[in-house]
């Protein structure tokens, strides 16, 4: 019992209450990152209706088959997160630390998948400004697609690499045995976050690779 | 504490379905259906964001408070995304009162 001794905090009266105000607390986090997300979302379709052709022709210039493999990374992530999640609270530490790492691989794998996007697209002159590739027509609005993708996907990126982080200080706490059956919040709470992200690129994934 | 522990069978059946949707959204994605191929693809999107709020991330087995927070999260998103649209979208229906200029 010394463990929630040490982790509740005085203003509760028992580790459930703590946990439940904490999730709590998470989601109504969530929904602030919900509209934050949904600012861009909006203007997506609001250009969307007005470009059609436009959107179709930009589209076909992202490679699908990459944004396919992402996605799959991603929802596996998500798999070891909810089993890094299952470990803390039977408290396995050997399996929490075990899928903490595979999580943060997966992480770092779409990152790096989307580096190389990145950077593909930056040698075929794929950013919008006075440089943009003359190629692409309607020019204009083609690049205002490349500008919500970056954003879009740029934003999405930063949360991996925030997540990514949270993650390493999972990992060190974990490693360091603060978790136990008693006391996980942190990792569940970081896992909501780590879901969202996910869900965030489960809509990203069709609206921008996928317009035909 | 006493919180329902999901047995992995459950994950990975999730797992399972969650790719299998990205297979269909990419099929999906390359027959021409019109105008019916962005509700569709939305429509499966929003089916795997709901797999993974009730099952990766516990909704179905949290207090009905923690359903309530998620609803209201997404049933913002619907007003921003209606009061936007309708804004934009009626914004030349009406003409503008005469002796007014646009600025265009």
């Amino acid at each position: 019992m010394s463990d929630v001794q040490t982790t509740l905090a005085h203003q509760f009266e028992d580790p459930d209450q703590q946990h439940e105000a904490a999730s709590l607390g998470m989601w109504a986090f969530l929904i602030t990152e919900i509209m934050f997300f949904g600012g861009l979302f909006a203007a997506y379709t609001v250009y969307r209706i007005q470009y059609p052709a436009a959107f179709v022709t930009a589209s076909h210039l992202l490679d699908y088959k990459l944004g396919a493999v992402n996605t799959a990374v991603l929802i596996c992530s998500s798999l070891t997160m909810a089993l890094a999640v299952r470990a803390a609270q039977l408290g396995q530490r050997r399996n929490l630390i075990v899928f903490l790492i595979l999580t943060m691989t997966l992480g770092t794998t779409f990152l790096g998948i989307k580096a190389a996007e990145y950077t593909h697209k930056f040698h075929e002159r794929l950013i919008p400004g006075p440089n943009f590739t003359p190629n692409v027509s309607p020019n204009r609005e083609a690049q205002l697609f490349f500008l919500l993708y970056y954003s879009m996907t740029g934003l999405h990126a930063l949360h991996m690499v925030i997540g990514i982080g949270v993650l390493t200080w999972l990992l060190v706490r974990a490693v360091r045995g603060h978790f136990s059956h008693e006391y996980y919040s942190p990792v569940e709470m970081s896992g909501l976050y780590w879901h969202f992200v996910d869900i965030v690129w489960i809509y990203l994934f069709p609206l921008l690779y996928l317009v035909r | 504490m006493a919180h329902q522990v999901v047995p992995p069978k459950v994950y990975l059946m999730i797992f399972a379905t969650l790719l299998l949707l990205t297979l269909v959204t990419l099929d999906v994605a390359f027959f021409n259906l019109g105008i019916l191929n962005t509700p569709i693809a939305l429509t499966i999107a929003s089916v795997k964001a709901t797999l993974v709020i009730l099952y990766f991330m516990h909704v179905r087995y949290a207090p009905r408070l923690t359903w309530v927070f998620a609803g209201a999260g997404f049933i913002w998103l619907v007003i921003l995304l209606a009061f936007t649209l309708s804004d934009y979208y009626s914004r030349h229906w009406l003409p503008l009162p005469t002796g007014w200029t646009s600025s265009r």
